[in-house]
């Protein structure tokens, strides 16, 4: 299981990952980049509702979502997230 | 979240840079699709762009490949030169509606008529992005721009130009798609036109072309949001999806 | 060389051609207009022949850019027109200035402005010269004079385009395109096609990429970039030819380039028979013009005499490079009108006599 990651100083607020993401938890922060856009997050609660299937990232126009390192899991291997 | 190392590697022909598009602007993900497929492809090494005038007239900033910067519209042009010169390298050109729709309309057409081995990934918006938003050949009807601050209007300014499907019935076409980049599932039918626009060229079968349908949300004056439910709401009822042209299918349309 | 250099009689579009093929231009890029056509023509039977490219455009702004792309690429390419296209190619000599690409660019000028006719004319020097596109730049421009020079100039002019990374013209005119002469052919030493010269495009393999551009966005960059290239122009100075003809012992010394030349030499040359004490300077390089050589001779408190077949242009180089000491007289014979010798000498008398 991949967990998606956000790194804050490519995004640009656009939002475009927010429409795609199945779960409907990626959210506006309350935090402004280096560039002074408000970035966008996933709450540390929501984690795990991540199905790591990459809408998100696929979307995203400035490369700002990648998964992250792959998280130990119990049972079976996950697809890569880019044949998802 | 932190900010972890990417296991979810970019390709490495993109540059792992900032870039300078608008928030929304979906060229950053044009040039990922254009970049997965040189990578998946093997192509990059010998792959060489010719650069047009726009947005993305900087595209050697986040393509790590052999580039040539082409005037207004004659990309397709330089493109000839480059591939006739260098037969053996992989040769495509990236270009927004003004620069191939309008003032390069000339030479796109006598480039695919001709059937030279190149790849075309056109980029339209219905807009000059970079000069401010004036008036494209693929402005809709009734869009507002710069330059017809009331409404694109048939009487005057004639309807938006359908380049897909007049680049398809062309006889050195091999392959003419139209992809757009709104919805997940658009975006990787749109990697895969890409994909099969390369091949064409690699496989000596004549021109590849692909039309992809993308935002700009700061000329239309929207949100990215907003700009984005544009494509499926006005742009797709006018510039359908599709492939027009195919030589190595058999249900080839065009 | 080895033993006597082959002779044979041919157009000077044909000897363009010839000269082009000798000194290893792989791909041309043409277009048709009078009276160039037997460049196009020519080519497209010998270049696939040779497994090199030719292509006939959509146009001559099209011609124009697939050489940008050849030139790009490294290897030796050639366009050619005639005015009123090379006008249109003049957006293609800009960026590829601008990007320092190597190029051959043939003008068989005619007579102009606009549509004009077919015949001979040097309406082209201003455009020519001084930077027919838009933007800060010079490109190096050879005149020659005769079959034979066409001949060699079009060699040279790949060499100069190669060692100084410059769009290099080769102005003809109707005169030098259509007439007949022998030339003496030779083998030439070419680079092979697929060189790395350490910045053309061939995809970048295992190096980091290479761009070609004009642009300069970056604060002061276009500047530097500007810097560089003024710098560049002043060094092809050192390549400035000309013929100078009896100047020696001349009172007047006629000042004429390319077929206007050649014809005056034969008028200075029945002058002298005359009696009267007349010479020559023809200008083969029009960028760089010859100024230095033209400024010693006023020294020598000579009159000058410019004439061309037009209203007036190379008269203003001329200027420039005597006026310390001499004015420069002129006599423009009208494009239109085919010049003979006959024509130049009551000009060439009357300055004479005036100016005693």
């Amino acid at each position: 299981m991949r967990a998606i990651a956000f790194r804050e100083d490519r995004c640009k607020g656009c939002l475009l990952c927010m429409t795609v993401c199945p779960k409907q938890i990626i959210i506006v922060s309350n935090r402004f980049n280096k560039a002074g856009y408000k970035v966008v997050e996933v709450l540390e609660k929501n984690v795990d509702k991540c199905t790591s299937c990459a809408a998100c990232a696929l979307v995203c126009p400035d490369n700002a979502i990648i998964l992250g390192p792959r998280k130990r899991r119990k049972k079976g291997e996950v697809a890569d997230a880019r044949e998802a | 979240m932190t900010q972890n190392k990417a296991v979810y590697s970019l390709p490495s022909v993109l540059a792992d840079v900032p870039m300078h598009y608008c928030p929304g602007c979906q060229h950053g993900l044009a040039h990922r699709l254009v970049a997965e497929c040189l990578e998946e492809l093997g192509v990059a090494e010998k792959a060489i762009c010719i650069g047009s005038i726009g947005c993305s007239v900087f595209i050697y900033n986040y393509l790590l490949v052999d580039t040539v910067e082409a005037p207004h519209g004659r990309a397709p042009a330089v493109a000839t030169g480059v591939k006739r010169a260098r037969p053996d390298n992989v040769v495509f050109t990236y270009q927004g509606d003004g620069d191939l729709a309008s003032i390069g309309l000339a030479e796109i057409l006598h480039c695919a008529n001709r059937g030279e081995r190149v790849t075309i990934v056109f980029v339209n918006n219905t807009v000059y992005g970079m000069t401010g938003g004036q008036m494209a050949p693929t402005t809709l009807l009734g869009q507002r721009t710069t330059t017809c601050p009331e409404g694109r209007c048939k009487e005057h300014e004639g309807q938006a130009i359908k380049m897909c499907e007049i680049v398809a019935g062309l006889g050195g076409t091999a392959y003419a798609a139209r992809v757009a980049l709104d919805t997940v599932k658009n975006v990787k039918q749109a990697k895969k036109a890409v994909h099969k626009a390369f091949e064409v060229q690699l496989e000596k079968k004549g021109l590849g072309f692909v039309e992809i349908l993308s935002t700009c949300p700061t000329n239309w004056k929207m949100t990215p949001v907003q700009a984005n439910k544009r494509i499926s709401e006005e742009m797709i009822p006018y510039f359908p999806l599709g492939v027009f042209k195919d030589v190595t299918s058999a249900e080839d349309k065009g | 060389m080895p033993g006597k250099p082959k002779r044979i009689l041919v157009k000077g579009n044909e000897a363009i051609c010839r000269g082009a093929v000798a000194a290893g231009c792989q791909c041309y890029f043409g277009y048709p207009i009078t009276p160039q056509n037997d460049i196009p023509e020519y080519l497209s039977k010998v270049m696939p022949k040779l497994g090199r490219v030719f292509v006939q455009a959509e146009s001559e702004i099209a011609a124009a850019n697939m050489l940008l792309g050849a030139a790009a690429c490294g290897v030796r390419a050639m366009t050619s027109s005639s005015s009123p296209g090379i006008s249109l190619k003049q957006e293609a000599i800009s960026y590829m200035a601008g990007s320092q690409l190597p190029a051959v660019i043939v003008n068989m000028s005619r007579g102009g402005p606009g549509l004009g006719d077919i015949g001979p004319s040097q309406g082209d020097y201003y455009q020519a010269v001084k930077g027919g596109g838009h933007g800060d730049y010079r490109q190096l421009v050879l005149a020659p004079g005769t079959v034979q020079e066409a001949y060699d100039l079009v060699i040279k002019a790949f060499d100069l385009a190669f060692a100084y990374r410059n769009p290099v013209m080769v102005l003809g005119d109707a005169i030098i395109a259509q007439m007949m002469e022998p030339v003496a052919v030779r083998e030439v030493e070419a680079p092979p096609a697929s060189e790395d010269l350490g910045w053309n495009l061939m995809g970048k393999g295992s190096r980091p990429p290479r761009v070609l551009k004009s642009l300069y966005l970056e604060d002061s960059a276009l500047a530097g970039h500007n810097a560089l290239l003024r710098e560049k122009y002043a060094s092809m100075e050192k390549e400035v030819l000309y013929e100078s003809f009896m100047v020696n012992d001349a009172e007047l010394i006629v000042v004429a380039f390319g077929s206007i030349g050649r014809i005056a030499k034969s008028t200075v040359r029945g002058l002298r028979e005359k009696g009267h004490k007349v010479g020559l300077l023809r200008p083969i390089t029009l960028f760089p013009f010859p100024s230095a050589v033209l400024g010693a001779l006023a020294e020598q408190r000579k009159l000058f005499l410019t004439i061309e077949h037009n209203l007036g242009q190379m008269v203003d180089d001329v200027r420039l490079a005597v006026r310390k000491h001499a004015d420069s007289f002129f006599y423009g014979h009208l494009p239109g009108n085919l010049p003979t010798p006959d024509d130049f000498e009551q000009p060439i008398l009357q300055v004479m006599g005036v100016a005693r």
